[in-house]
């Protein structure tokens, strides 16, 4: 049980690294990935949003939207199937974390609140929350599993956007070409970092 | 001496500000600071007396990579005369037959008397390596050249020590192209792109080496024929790649002594040969002898770190022993203590010239030793736990790569916060 958990956490974190595997969740990571202190903040901030929305979204699709999912509440429902409208609802829930999330960074860190301007709000369009909750369906997991998986990719995501923001800050100094500076630069070495995490492409867990 | 300086001077006024071919400066520099110090010094402002500059330093790693050199070539034709000796195919390439033109006609029963002179196996060996080391040079030198040209910077010693690592990380038997191909795109993408030698963020010949490494997997993965000898039929694949697909039950380590694979007889690798580097594999990675000689020119002369070493070997030795502990019923490499996995495969040339590489790793002293844990413990679980890459090292310095410049900032807040505390107080 323990065993397949920490697979499971291995692999959302490395081998399936959000934003190095799946390339999910690029626009803020290219963009929040100026400073390491910023990074942090918004790793941060991912890993929540990820930790409570896998698993609240596995629970509405397990006794909500998934076939079949209102016997519960009477046997005539047996044949409803409202998996149409995961995406809508998966959305609702992301941005209600967010919106949570929000507020909280605004009432105690308001450094880090302005620091991460825009993309806080936008973090509830970050692709790699709403990939993680459309994995789970996927993948059947339950409600253990996808608490494991949200916490693990989250934290793989963060990881990765940390590890960018220190590079850069290394590279202020750097003659990088006109033509590549900022994000082209930023664009090729994300290319070169994801043959760096290929090192767990294949890992069978 | 005299005659070159005097060369040099009197070329020079053509590449100087309004001479005719004053766009090449980057390429009269180049030669002028290699073969001479430069006569210019710093006018005015602060500037740093030490006469360990980029040059020597590069020089001195180009010293301490000449027994792997010299021991590459050596092995490299040792390997292909044992294997015909053994009844592989001749290569049917325009080598063997320069080889065959000095040394005669190759048969199985002529191989293993060639075998036994060092002479042959090295002229074998140096006949394999020159062409991978000229397409390397040439290539890489053209791209290097080319950005220094356009770009207005100097072309640097920094090319000379990578053009010396890219040749010895490849197997004999690969095609030029993919030579060329493979620098070329450690130095423009990996290095030039970054703005050139010493703002590179991943280890240039490990870049070049990890691009042909998923481009043309058939070639470099370690499972196929890393001898130089005849086209398919023959397996010399190395050991690190026959133990991961290997039953546990048919492997035994015999100490310090020797492995042994597969049943009655099987295959037998004494642990003394790993360690002089008679085994296959790249060029210039089988030895862990002559990279220990090189580790002691580099810790003598402190252009390597000890503690990225020191921390590699404890991550490694640290790490082989937790999973010997676990062990496992299906993957043979659980078993395999941390002495063999110090003398396969790249360990030990990884853990020498390129995971000490200055620009790449940590800057910090406490950063490097946390860095160099990062790879010994990653190489191990790799080339254990991942199925995919029997040889673990050059992804493990890769990644630590991404991850050096956190360390970085780690140790610095620390040691920020600390003064700040130290201030107060």
């Amino acid at each position: 049980m323990l065993e397949s958990y920490l697979s499971l956490f291995a692999k959302a974190t490395f081998v399936e690294n959000m934003a190095l595997a799946f390339f999910l969740g690029m626009c803020s990571f290219l963009a929040v990935s100026k400073k390491v202190e910023t990074a942090i903040g918004l790793g941060g901030a991912v890993i929540f949003v990820l930790a409570v929305t896998c698993p609240a979204n596995q629970v509405i699709h397990e006794y909500l939207l998934r076939e079949g999912a209102l016997a519960w509440i009477s046997p005539e429902l047996a044949e409803v199937d409202l998996s149409f409208l995961n995406f809508l609802v998966f959305i609702g829930t992301i941005a209600a974390m967010v919106q949570i999330v929000e507020m909280v960074l605004d009432r105690y860190s308001p450094s880090l609140y302005a620091a991460l301007g825009v993309f806080l709000p936008l973090i509830a369009v970050n692709c790699a929350i709403l990939g993680a909750s459309l994995f789970m369906v996927e993948r059947d997991y339950n409600f253990g599993e996808s608490l494991v998986y949200g916490l693990g990719s989250g934290i793989g995501w963060a990881l990765a956007v940390i590890a960018l923001a220190a590079i850069r800050e290394r590279m202020r100094y750097s003659n990088v070409p006109p033509a590549l500076r900022g994000l082209g630069i930023t664009f090729i070495l994300t290319g070169l970092m994801a043959i760096g995490f290929m090192a767990f492409a294949g890992i069978q867990l | 001496m005299q005659f070159l300086r005097n060369t040099l001077d009197k070329v020079e006024h053509h590449f100087e500000k309004g001479g005719k071919l004053e766009s090449m400066y980057a390429l009269y520099e180049m030669g002028d600071t290699f073969l001479f110090t430069p006569g210019s010094v710093t006018k005015k402002g602060a500037h740093v007396r030490d006469s360990l500059d980029l040059k020597r330093m590069m020089i001195t790693v180009g010293i301490a990579l000449q027994p792997v050199i010299l021991m590459a070539q050596w092995n490299t034709g040792n390997q292909a005369l044992s294997a015909i000796a053994s009844g592989a195919p001749v290569r049917d390439d325009l080598q063997m037959s320069l080889f065959q033109a000095i040394f005669g006609e190759l048969s199985a029963s002529a191989a293993a008397d060639m075998q036994t002179s060092v002479i042959a196996s090295f002229v074998l060996g140096l006949i394999y390596f020159v062409p991978v080391f000229l397409a390397t040079q040439v290539a890489g030198g053209i791209c290097e050249a080319g950005f220094s040209i356009v770009r207005k910077h100097e072309i640097n010693e920094g090319f000379l020590v990578t053009g010396m690592l890219f040749p010895l990380i490849l197997p004999p038997t690969i095609p030029l192209w993919q030579v060329a191909l493979g620098i070329m795109f450690g130095v423009i993408v990996g290095k030039e792109m970054f703005g050139g030698t010493g703002m590179n963020v991943l280890n240039v010949a490990l870049t070049g080496r990890a691009f042909l490494f998923f481009a043309y997997p058939a070639q470099i993965s370690g499972d196929k024929v890393w001898q130089a000898v005849g086209p398919d039929g023959y397996s010399g694949a190395t050991w690190l790649a026959k133990a991961a697909s290997a039953d546990p039950a048919t492997i035994t380590y015999n100490g310090l002594d020797s492995a042994v694979m597969g049943e009655g007889a099987g295959m037998t690798l004494s642990w003394m040969d790993a360690f002089l580097g008679m085994v296959p594999g790249s060029m210039g990675e089988t030895s862990a002898l002559a990279c220990l000689l090189g580790a002691g020119i580099l810790l003598a002369t402190r252009i390597g770190a000890w503690q990225t070493m020191l921390g590699v070997v404890a991550g490694t030795a640290l790490t082989a022993i937790g999973l010997n502990a676990i062990g496992s019923d299906t993957n043979a490499m659980f078993a395999m203590p941390f002495w063999w996995h110090m003398v396969l495969g790249g360990w030990a040339f990884g853990m020498v010239f390129m995971a000490t590489d200055p620009v790449t790793s940590s800057f910090s002293a406490k950063a490097k030793l946390g860095y160099g844990l990062g790879i010994g413990i990653l190489v191990v679980l790799v080339r254990v736990v991942n199925p995919a890459y029997p040889e673990g090292m050059m992804l493990a310095i890769l990644f630590m790569n991404l991850f050096a410049p956190l360390l970085d900032h780690f140790v610095i807040q620390a040691n920020i916060k600390r003064r700040i505390a130290r201030h107060e107080a």
